[in-house]
């Protein structure tokens, strides 16, 4: 009896990793991009991913929504491992959305049908109730009245608001940002991260590359340090930042913080 | 108070706007410039007053046979006594209201889809390319319906040169799309494929994959299957367009940035949703003018197929001016057969821009 209720909760601590990455190695070619990472994400967690450049963060963040493949180790995404099996590589990317740098609009679709395009697709919602989630969600990111403006009339801001949008209209359980803000001017970076904040505030899980060290303090749960594939440090914000372990952490912070 | 008029908004001074100003700063600016725009008017006036006086001034245009032209200028006579046989064929006379028919409806069909906000635009875009072909086929080949059957060795000039070109061009795009795919696929057999075939009919030229139609592939056939003559220019026609068309496609598929993919496949889109929704209507409109350009090409190399013993438009022309009756009428005959390809060809110039602009969002890469 004794067992079975440990084996219960056991599974259930496990079931709360809703990201799981199990010694994963990449290969580009020759070049060793990942190098056995291991890391777990409990739901609702907030992490925040740096490294200088090249060191394999996007590769990383990609390989959850595979949009990268990895060639050895383990990836599991909400219960479902990753595999070259197309039913769950589409099951996963219905349940995680991702934010990229240049923002990837569909560029001949108004603002609402870049919107409204997947849930009526994938998930075969109707119109009529797609239109009312992605307005929902367009207020919610502050800009309800470009709804039916194309991406290539708005601001950099605004459109990767409007990415953001497009992801949570899927709803999604888990969401990823690869530099979110790194491709706008600095008045339009606080505007993005006000909408991430709001986003973390309902208990979003997200993933979040980003070199905006005042949001990672904000945000984060726990703040991962990346360097040549590998994951040097992983730690609170406060301690990551006030104490970091490693050398090569703080030769990184010290750069980064000089500005 | 009327006094405090807005300070700005005066019209701007004469020199610099209206017709005059526009002949001065255009085409006299300077004295080089002066004198390249007199010799141009020169030009045009030694060349158009000569070509305006034949064809209209001294021209002829009414009467029913040669004697009615005085061949000081064009005899168009012999133009309209022959348009019936330019426009139908052979097609016999009880039946051409069939084939006019076709011809209204392909006028009425195509004029909304040339208005920015026609009514009904989309649903009969749809039956431009479904109903339409089913009820023009119907109507040109006849043996049902209590239709007389009118075999298609009879039917030639403008009827055949559209026929031939609109079962190309409906035919062609979306075989064309899925080439270009299918060029582009992961899947090596497809690829391979995918490849040799376009490789295969762009190193051919037309007419010999039309001869090859013709006279080649009825040896290889048993005795006693006769495939329609037409058919087979048609398929020949269609193959070949088809790989030029999944090259031109080839290219805006190409031209689409990697992350459009990626923001797709991350939404949830499999493979042919993200294509259908998000890549090719992207490509097709970076490539509308080499699609459009190829749709030219088609129209035009339609006249190829008198070569296996076809009449279409310009073969109906060739075949009237050596009618005896109607003597010294080549130069009328090829300028009226220029002129219908010309009007043809500009006006899907003119749609394909109209079009380009139309599906202009703003977004310049
Ligand atoms: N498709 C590819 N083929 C080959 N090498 C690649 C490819 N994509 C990335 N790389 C290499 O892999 C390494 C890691 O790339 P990645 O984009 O993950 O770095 P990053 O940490 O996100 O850097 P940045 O901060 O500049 O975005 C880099 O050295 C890059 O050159
Ligand atoms: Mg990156």
């Amino acid at each position: 009896m004794q067992d079975n209720t440990k084996q219960e909760i056991d599974s259930e601590k496990q079931s709360e990793d809703i990201i799981k990455l199990n010694g994963v190695h990449k290969w580009y070619g020759e070049f060793h991009v990942l190098k056995n990472i291991n890391l777990s994400v409990q739901q609702g967690e907030r992490i925040v991913i740096c490294g200088p450049s090249g060191s394999g963060k996007s590769t990383m963040i990609r390989c959850i929504n595979r949009l990268e493949e990895h060639q050895q180790g383990q990836i599991i995404v909400d219960g479902v491992e990753l595999t070259n099996d197309l039913k769950h590589i589409e099951k996963i990317r219905r349940e995680v959305g991702i934010c990229f740098q240049h923002f990837n609009l569909f560029p001949h679709l108004t603002v609402m049908e870049n919107l409204t395009l997947a849930p009526i697709w994938v998930r075969k919602v109707s119109k009529e109730d797609a239109e009312k989630i992605g307005m929902e969600y367009l207020e919610r990111v502050k800009i309800p009245e470009q709804a039916d403006k194309f991406p290539g009339q708005l601001s950099g801001g605004q459109q990767q608001r409007v990415a953001i949008a497009r992801s949570l209209c899927m709803n999604p359980k888990i969401m990823l940002f690869d530099e979110p803000t790194s491709a706008l001017d600095p008045e339009m970076i606080k505007e993005v991260l006000d909408t991430m904040i709001e986003l973390a505030e309902t208990g979003m899980t997200m993933l979040c590359v980003t070199h905006e060290m005042g949001f990672a303090k904000t945000v984060a749960n726990r703040v991962i340090f990346m360097d040549e594939g590998e994951i040097i440090e992983a730690n609170e914000p406060h301690k990551f930042f006030d104490n970091p372990e490693h050398e090569r952490t703080k030769l990184f912070l010290s750069q980064i913080l000089a500005h | 108070m009327a006094d405090i008029k807005n300070s700005a908004d005066l019209s701007p001074p004469s020199e610099i706007i209206g017709p005059l100003a526009w002949l001065r700063s255009n085409l006299f600016s300077s004295p080089l410039n002066s004198i390249s725009t007199l010799i141009g008017l020169y030009i045009v006036y030694a060349l158009f007053i000569p070509v305006i006086d034949w064809a209209f001034v001294s021209a002829d245009w009414l009467g029913n046979n040669k004697d009615a032209c005085s061949l000081k200028g064009a005899c168009w006579v012999f133009v309209i006594q022959r348009l019936d046989f330019f426009i139908y064929g052979f097609y016999p006379d009880a039946e051409y209201w069939r084939v006019n028919i076709i011809f209204v409806l392909l006028a009425l069909l195509i004029m909304p889809q040339m208005v920015e906000k026609a009514p009904y635009k989309r649903f009969s875009g749809w039956f431009f390319l479904t109903g339409f072909p089913i009820i023009a086929g119907v109507l040109l080949l006849g043996g049902i319906l209590g239709l007389e059957p009118v075999s298609t060795d009879k039917w030639g000039g403008l009827l055949l040169t559209l026929v031939i070109s609109f079962v190309g061009i409906i035919a062609a795009l979306p075989l064309g799309v899925l080439l270009a795919l299918g060029r582009r696929s992961k899947m090596p057999a497809i690829r391979i494929i995918c490849t040799a075939f376009i490789e295969l009919w762009r190193g051919v030229p037309l007419i010999s994959v039309l001869f090859m139609a013709s006279v080649m592939l009825p040896l290889f056939l048993p005795d006693g299957a006769n495939f329609n003559k037409l058919l087979r220019a048609l398929i020949g026609i269609v193959m070949f367009q088809s790989a030029y068309m999944a090259e031109v496609i080839r290219g805006g598929l190409q031209a689409i940035p990697k992350g459009q993919y990626e923001a797709a496949a991350s939404l949830g889109l499999g493979y042919w949703k993200s294509m259908s929704l998000i890549i090719l209507p992207q490509a097709l409109k970076l490539v509308i003018p080499g699609i459009v350009n190829t749709f030219i090409a088609l129209f035009k190399d339609t006249t190829l197929v008198l070569i296996i013993g076809l009449f279409d438009l310009l073969q109906t022309v060739n075949s009237a001016i050596v009618d005896p009756n109607w003597p010294q009428v080549s130069t009328e005959g090829f300028v009226f057969a220029g002129f219908v390809f010309w009007i043809f060809c500009f006006s899907m110039s003119r749609y394909s821009i109209a079009l380009e602009r139309k599906l202009d969002t703003g977004h310049k890469r």
